[in-house]
């Protein structure tokens, strides 16, 4: 009993959901039911920054540094995502109730992953999440596209799911425990089955974090998936899964760490590399930021591939940044519309420095960031990348780092200069909306700002992995 | 010492005066004049400050001064300025330049004013604050920041082939300086600090010197440009809007060539050492190769763009002779051609105003219609082939002398880019000013406006006054130019 209260965020969540979906039936008012969900959200936020932390249900759960630290990111992508929503929710054909729920039991299962500490626990999160966010793909039912990238993204996610199963009956079958801690403790790391079982587990979360070689769904599905939803793909699942990676490795398999260190090694490589020369010749937007988002993941993974306190910091300093950006740049995605229609290619963008100066420089200035120029946010957490990935001696590592970053520097330049050094086109008519500024703006100079001073940052995110180091 | 934090206040000073102008609206002559004095007089003003700067500066003291130093990311990166007698002439060269810039621009740039004044008052702010920092990682940061600012110059008021160009600017400078991301990463996890003054004074495993004196060296070879990563220089330059070209001339090669002094001497003098032929030789073709590719140019901004990868060619030929000579001449000499070749490419910036061409065969006989600005280009052009009297005979004259106590060979060699250059030089002179005026389209050019002669009088008046009376200059480098070669040899031995 007493362990329920330590519990309480998770909980909330679940009820609130629960409430707005039978709300939903009778109040038809979809912007309220939207807004009521934003507020559960925010009191979660309060209610996770006054957790205790503690492991409980026979340690299968944990609260610690981390996953607090993780979930209050979840829940910021997940309030963008619904802000986000109110705007756009009839012209884009997604005036659903439905959609805030699906937003909650996603947000609640990706609670469950960062927290969970057991294979079970672990795969329950997961399914939970993951199945909110076949439906939310699909949730245009009247576009092909979207439609297309649901069923997908649930072929290949179901696949995925396969897999991971199959890794987790493993690692049970040859150490006979699913909790991370105990399978740490009874494991025999002669047996080969037991890194079967790894390779198959690692297989189905790179999928769910999108890096190479199990990217496939992802320039699809975040073409075809409504821009709110593929900005929630973008910002809350990969970070989720990321947490729940780096609990699963360091946790059970921290002594074993040998024989996943090159599997992880190559993945980050592979994300990288690919990333930056597929971005190349994207023309829709929303897939170079699918090339993007998978470049970064890659990069993110160095921090993971270390396996050291240095590794861990980097890789929560890059999620951080990696999410203010992105709000940044989704929300500008999504207040660009003419005559109602929203633009997909990246051509419609052509000179648009002439009718919206401040927006564009704002834009331009996120895409340096997310090239890592200094002395912008996205620099800092290329740095700190590196300073992990050379204080481990994986100057190979740092090294394809540093090429890559050159190259998809070149991608992200291509957007600057349509924005800048084309002709310019119709104005845009969504850049007023009010409730996109006030993410647009604050994400914004808090990537540009940064840079003055970034400690704060820094001792939050050593503070975090604290209960691994 | 002083009390105010005055190497701040000209790094912040651009970025307030930002500030103030994205309040102005920019919608008629009127408003757009508005920004353009905005901008004009808060550069003035950080000019004056840097005037102040010099003059508070105590030219005996070798130490770093006016430092400041505060806590920003973490233990060993800190905010951390300052400045010795190297460097502070760098700081009043970028001051001095910046508000030649704005004026130079009131008439050539056409649209989008407000952005393009914004953009250089936030590259001042870089370049600023490369000289002064004083950490690695913010000199990182100043360094490439830059790019930023720069990358939108030359991509939206360049000309036609801008798009390629600014794209080449951008990824070689990227490619290069990675490299030294790394090796900066690198000292920080061996070093513990990244802050330059412990540094200087910290001595690397000779193995450790090389490879990171080889990444340093990617970035500031293509910065500086040397041979054969100069490729990016020319095309930058002629599609640049001309105070474009004027601060990549004047003050962004410069921040490649302080970097060498600084940070590839000062910490790895092994290796310098080891690699000192290697920047001989190359110097040596690049002063010969690309005096020689000067000399078939069409194009006028090509011209003197070849030219200054030759004349930074002997900054790296004197830097690298590690003595007092040579880097007090390399030091001139990048302050005679950061006014020089800046004066020379708003000379081109006038003519080109006129008529809308740079290829010199559509000129001639200018100068029986422009005798002042003939006066004016005649100057330059002869400061810039090194004619005594002038601040380039100073620079280069060191140079060499400090080349020649070191090896008799390449100092035969540098000293025929001398006469390359007069070669060229001259040559480019006679075709454009002298000869018959036959050109219909020449015969209504109008002589130098009072503002393009406000912003040629204080080059012309530093450039003669470095040639007949180097001494204030040399005085103020020459403690620290000591204190540097003292250093270097008390590790090597």
């Amino acid at each position: 009993m007493e362990n329920i209260l330590h519990i309480i965020p998770e909980i909330f969540i679940f009820c609130s959901a629960l409430i707005l979906l039978i709300l939903g039936l009778f109040i038809k008012n979809i912007k309220l039911i939207n807004n009521l969900a934003i507020l559960s959200l925010l009191i979660a936020v309060a209610l996770v920054i006054n957790q205790p932390y503690q492991s409980i249900y026979l340690n299968s759960y944990v609260i610690d540094e981390f996953s607090s630290l993780f979930k209050i990111m979840i829940f910021i992508g997940s309030i963008v995502t619904l802000v986000m929503f109110v705007s756009s929710r009839e012209d884009l054909h997604i005036n659903l109730y439905e959609f805030p729920i699906l937003i909650l039991f996603s947000t609640l299962g990706m609670m469950v992953m960062v927290s969970s500490n057991d294979l079970l626990a672990m795969f329950i999160g997961l399914e939970l999440q993951s199945l909110s966010l076949y439906v939310l793909a699909a949730l245009n039912r009247n576009s092909l596209l979207s439609s297309e990238a649901g069923i997908k993204y649930f072929i290949l996610g179901a696949l995925s799911s396969g897999l991971l199963l199959f890794g987790i009956s493993y690692i049970y079958g040859f150490s006979g425990n699913t909790n991370f801690n105990l399978i740490a403790v009874n494991y025999n790391s002669e047996s080969l089955g037991l890194l079967i079982g790894i390779v198959f587990v690692l297989a189905g979360l790179a999928f769910k974090v999108s890096a190479v070689p199990f990217h496939m769904w992802t320039p699809d599905v975040y073409q075809g998936a409504p821009t709110p939803i593929t900005a929630f793909f973008a910002l809350a699942p990969k970070i989720a899964a990321m947490g729940l990676l780096v609990r699963f490795l360091f946790n059970s398999f921290g002594e074993l760490y040998l024989d996943w260190q090159q599997i992880i090694f190559f993945i980050s490589i592979a994300s990288m590399m690919l990333a930056a020369f597929a971005a190349i010749a994207q023309t829709n937007i929303k897939r170079l930021m699918a090339y993007s988002s998978i470049g970064h993941i890659g990069y993110a993974l160095i921090g993971v591939a270390c396996v050291s306190s240095e590794g861990l910091r980097s890789l929560l300093i890059y999620l951080m940044i990696y999410l203010v950006m992105n709000v940044s740049v989704f929300t500008v995605i999504l207040s660009l519309k003419r005559n109602d229609a929203y633009f997909e290619n990246i051509s419609d963008l052509s000179g648009m420095y002439k009718n919206h100066p401040f927006t564009t420089i704002l834009v331009a200035l996120m895409m340096f960031s997310l090239a890592g120029i200094p002395p912008l946010a996205g620099f800092f957490g290329k740095f700190y990348i590196f300073v992990a990935a050379l204080d481990s001696n994986m100057v190979f590592l740092a090294v394809i780092g540093i090429i890559a970053s050159v190259i998809s520097a070149f991608y992200y330049l291509r957007i600057v200069k349509i924005m800048y050094f084309d002709e310019p086109k119709e104005e845009f008519d969504g850049v007023n909306i009010r409730s996109l500024q006030v993410l647009f703006y604050p994400s914004s100079f808090l990537v540009i700002l940064f840079f003055i001073y970034p400690a704060p940052i820094i001792q939050l995110s050593e503070y975090a992995i604290k209960s691994f180091y | 010492m002083n009390e105010l934090p005055i190497l701040s206040i000209l790094i912040l000073l651009p970025i307030v005066g930002i500030f103030f102008m994205t309040l102005i609206r920019n919608n008629n002559d009127q408003s757009s004049n508005n920004l353009k004095h905005t901008a004009l007089w808060i550069s003035f003003l950080n000019f004056l400050i840097s005037l102040y700067l010099l003059f508070s500066f105590n030219q005996q003291d070798a130490d770093f001064q006016f430092e400041e130093r505060y806590f920003w990311i973490e233990y060993g990166i800190s905010y951390h300025l300052g400045v010795d007698g190297i460097s502070i002439l760098f700081i009043v060269l970028t001051t001095m330049l910046v508000p030649i810039c704005i004026l130079a621009s009131y008439d050539s740039i056409k649209f989008s004013v407000k952005e393009y004044l914004i953009a250089f008052l936030a590259l001042e702010t870089f370049m600023i604050g490369v000289f002064c920092s004083l950490d690695l990682v913010l000199f990182y940061l100043f360094f490439e920041g830059g790019l930023i600012p720069m990358f939108l110059i030359i991509g939206i008021w360049g000309g036609e082939r801008r798009v390629y160009s600014t794209f080449k600017f951008f990824l070689y400078t990227l490619a290069g300086s990675v490299f030294m991301l790394l090796a900066i990463i690198y000292i920080f996890i061996t070093a513990g600090t990244t802050d330059v003054s412990y540094l200087l004074d910290y001595n690397f495993t000779r193995n450790e010197q090389i490879v990171l004196w080889l990444a340093f060296f990617a970035s500031f070879m293509v910065k500086i440009p040397m041979w054969p990563f100069h490729t990016w220089l020319p095309d930058a330059h002629v599609e640049a809007p001309t105070a474009g070209s004027v601060i990549l001339a004047g003050v962004l090669l410069k921040m490649a060539g302080y970097g060498f002094i600084r940070f590839s001497i000062g910490f790895f003098p092994e290796a310098s050492e080891l690699f000192a032929p290697l920047i001989f030789t190359l110097s040596i073709i690049a002063i010969i190769v690309t005096s020689l590719i000067a000399l078939v140019q069409e194009d006028m901004k090509k011209l003197i763009a070849y030219s200054s990868v030759a004349h930074m060619g002997f900054v790296t030929l004197g830097i690298f002779t590690f003595t007092v000579q040579g880097i007090e001449g390399s030091v001139i000499q990048m302050i005679s051609h950061g006014i020089v070749s800046a004066a020379l490419f708003l000379c081109v910036g006038v003519v080109y105003d006129r008529l809308h061409t740079r290829e010199i065969s559509r000129y001639g006989g200018l100068v029986s219609k422009m005798p002042m600005y003939a006066f004016t280009f005649m100057i330059f052009i002869l400061a810039s082939l090194g004619l005594p009297g002038t601040s380039g005979f100073v620079g280069e004259f060191l140079v060499l002398l400090s080349i020649f106590s070191i090896n008799t060979y390449f100092a035969v060699f540098a000293t025929t880019g001398v006469v390359l250059a007069a070669t060229y030089s001259l040559w480019l002179y006679r075709r454009m000013i002298f000869g018959a005026l036959i050109k219909d389209d020449l015969s209504e050019m109008l002589d130098l406006t009072r503002r393009e002669i406000i912003t040629f009088v204080p080059l012309i008046a530093l450039t003669i006054f470095i040639g007949i009376y180097p001494k204030p200059v040399i005085d103020i480098i020459e403690p620290s130019a000591k204190k540097i070669v003292s250093q270097v040899n008390g590790k090597l031995n």
